[in-house]
């Protein structure tokens, strides 16, 4: 029992993880219809400048914790509303072109944080008692986990708020169900996908710097592991949906924890499979809309 | 009517369609002037012909070629530049000739080299003679690659556009798992396989034979030109291009664009397997590194830098991106790059990053890739050619 336990609540932590990331991922593909393969360097910027900031601030509390997460999700936000401005946008309706760009600007990223911040994983302090555990029903469970999911929970909610109760949000919702409605009805929708993606951009970056917390290091390749993962998600959820991201995040992280523990470390492989067997009974994923 | 096919259909296929228009004239289609087919047959022979005698001269082209063009290490550069070509040529087949965008073409390289170095260490304990135990190698590994190609193609080409990219990125990500885990042993995991020598033709093996590799690769992406071109030319073919233009009016004359889609795809992931046995050889080994996820993101890198449009420019590109790739590497550790200040120093001494940023600056401003430059330069165009077929359209 205890180790049910364990496992559910671990994966729904690394769930949380692969919800911030994919949760951006959704909106994106389903406004605007770009695949953001960019979408993990945006995480690892983030996760190193907040790492950076922080530990400048004050370095393993909770203070400087809270330093990094917000400038993580304000460095998410801004590098990801570049990318919109300046690459994206040139190419509008070129879908095959604009995943190109972000393909690129992900090898190039990549290889840029390499060369800044070296090849290996850098370890960060982290405030003492995300590094203990809780004990609940006999489990032993890490209490980063906790934080993960707590923060996730409020991505969501906040996210939800947004599209229902704002008219930006307003705009946003209708124009994944029907963009040339949108744009016929005098609306330039085009605007909002700057902001769509500087949300993503931001649950992104406060991802990253709880990716760092999660995993106990910052890497160059923080982003690209979990983006596969990300991808995943989006697809089974369904392209554009949000729930759709949240539910599957959760259902394929706990898969994926169970399948490690009971199958002998066989998680990716299984998540893979998941994906294809979804992919096949039902191409739309969960709760996408019918293409 | 049209805007609105081309939204619902999401993405991939619809817009691939837009892509790099293939130029009519510089192609196939050369048969109003007769003489154009036969000027780039003869130029072609000659470029096989000049390509080939270049293990016996000494060219030097400082700053392109580690050193003249005998030396060992210069034709295992340019055999890996030319196997990488044919890679991207089988994989042009299927993106720029039926608007296939797979994320799995990795699966297939990798299926050809691990498939033949596990098929030669399988075989070895047997009495045959060793010609034979290399021959039915070849074999097996040809027969796992299409047996894979027609599972993996089969399953994958149920859904379109995203989630096709979707379903073989998965296959790729799962067989590229199963590599680095090493089942029994038999993938060498993270350290990669190394190549049983002892039934590998002595011609085939060390460093004084890297010309004879040379030629086996100079063969394999000839061949491969070969079969991709007869494909192209055939009525398979014509209908996988047809069905990339506008599946919808392909399926109303009647035709089933699901069975063309799937030999193209078989045939351009044997065309992998093929590129991956080459390469096995050529690096007695293979790495893990060529069945993820990124190598296939290179190969699409490479595709779309040389010119989807055209089928000489993913030869174009493979060789340009294999001969940068190492030069850059090169010139990274340089002295010239540590003299720099930090700023300039970091990016530069990453060859990924200026890659990355090259291929960027390609899609933005030279959507032709490089084989379509001299396209570009004869009409002087300026703008995206989608934007006046558009115009044109309307």
């Amino acid at each position: 029992m205890s180790t049910v336990l364990l496992l559910v609540i671990t994966g729904l932590g690394l769930g949380a993880l692969y919800f911030l990331v994919a949760s951006g991922l959704s909106l994106i593909y389903g406004l605007m219809g770009v695949l953001n393969f960019a979408h993990g360097s945006f995480l690892t910027i983030a996760a190193f400048i907040g790492w950076e900031v922080g530990r400048r601030v004050s370095d393993g509390t909770w203070w400087g914790l809270l330093v990094s997460a917000l400038v993580g999700m304000i460095v998410g936000a801004v590098v990801a509303a570049a990318t919109e401005y300046f690459l994206i946008r040139r190419l509008y309706e070129r879908h095959i072109e604009q995943a190109l760009i972000t393909v690129g600007l992900a090898l190039a990223t990549v290889a840029l944080f390499e060369g800044i911040w070296g090849t290996d994983p850098i370890y960060t302090a982290r405030p003492e008692w995300l590094t203990q555990t809780t004990e609940i029903l006999g489990a032993k469970i890490p209490n980063d986990r906790f934080l993960l999911i707590v923060c996730a929970a409020l991505v969501l909610g906040g996210i939800v708020l947004f599209l229902r109760k704002t008219r930006y949000g307003l705009i946003i919702r209708a124009g994944v169900e029907n963009r040339s409605m949108v744009t016929a009805l005098g609306i330039d929708v085009r605007r909002s996908f700057t902001l769509v993606f500087a949300i993503g951009g931001a649950a992104a970056g406060l991802g990253g710097v709880l990716a760092s917390v999660y995993y106990g290091y910052v890497s160059a390749h923080l982003g690209s592991v979990l983006l596969i993962f990300a991808f995943i998600v989006t697809v089974i959820g369904g392209l554009g949906s949000l729930t759709g991201a949240a539910i599957a995040s959760v259902l394929v992280a706990v898969l994926q924890q169970f399948a490690n523990f009971y199958l002998g470390g066989t998680g990716d492989l299984v998540v893979v499979i998941a994906l294809a067997a979804v992919l096949l009974v039902r191409p739309r994923g969960l709760m996408g809309k019918v293409a | 009517m049209n805007q609105q096919l081309t939204d619902s259909a999401p993405a991939s296929t619809g817009s691939a369609t837009e892509a790099p228009a293939p130029a009519p004239d510089g192609r196939a289609g050369g048969a109003t002037s007769g003489r154009r087919p036969l000027v780039l047959l003869i130029g072609g022979i000659a470029l096989v012909v000049v390509l080939a005698i270049l293990p016996l001269l000494a060219i030097e082209i400082p700053g392109v070629l580690p050193g003249p063009t005998y030396t060992p290490g210069t034709l295992q550069l340019l055999a890996y530049a030319m196997l990488i070509a044919a890679l991207a040529l089988s994989y042009r087949m299927m993106f720029g000739l039926a608007g296939l965008l797979s994320f799995g073409h990795a699966l297939f390289f990798a299926a050809g080299a691990y498939g033949l170095g596990m098929a030669l260490e399988y075989f070895a304990p047997v009495e045959w003679q060793s010609e034979l135990i290399f021959l039915a190698s070849i074999v097996v590994t040809l027969i796992f690659g299409i047996v894979l190609a027609a599972t993996v193609g089969s399953l994958a080409l149920r859904v379109t556009g995203i989630s096709f990219a979707m379903v073989t990125l998965a296959f790729a990500q799962a067989g590229s798992v199963l590599i680095r885990r090493n089942p029994g042993g038999a993938t060498g995991g993270d350290e990669g396989l190394s190549l049983d020598i002892a039934n590998v033709p002595d011609a085939l093996v060390g460093v004084l034979n890297t010309r004879n590799l040379y030629w086996l690769s100079l063969g394999i992406l000839v061949f491969v030109y070969l079969v991709v071109l007869w494909v192209e030319r055939s009525r398979a073919g014509h209908v996988a291009e047809a069905t990339r233009e506008n599946e919808l009016r392909v399926r109303v004359l009647g035709i089933r664009p699901y069975q063309v889609k799937f030999l193209i795809f078989i045939v351009a992931s044997t065309l992998a397997a093929i590129a991956g046995m080459g390469y096995l050889l050529l690096q007695s080994g293979a790495s893990p590194r060529v069945a993820t996820a990124d190598f296939t993101l290179t190969i699409l890198v490479i595709v779309v830098l040389g010119g989807v449009g055209y089928r000489w420019g993913a030869i174009v590109g493979g060789i340009v991106y294999t001969l940068l790739d190492q030069r850059l590497t090169a010139l990274a550790g340089s002295d010239f790059i540590a003299g720099l200040p930090a700023v300039l120093r970091v990016p530069l001494s990453e060859p990924l990053f200026i890659l990355g940023t090259l291929f960027i600056l390609v899609v933005l401003f030279l959507p032709g890739g490089i084989a379509g430059i001299p396209q570009r330069i004869r009409t002087g165009r300026k703008q995206h050619p989608v934007e006046s077929e558009e115009a044109a359209d309307a």
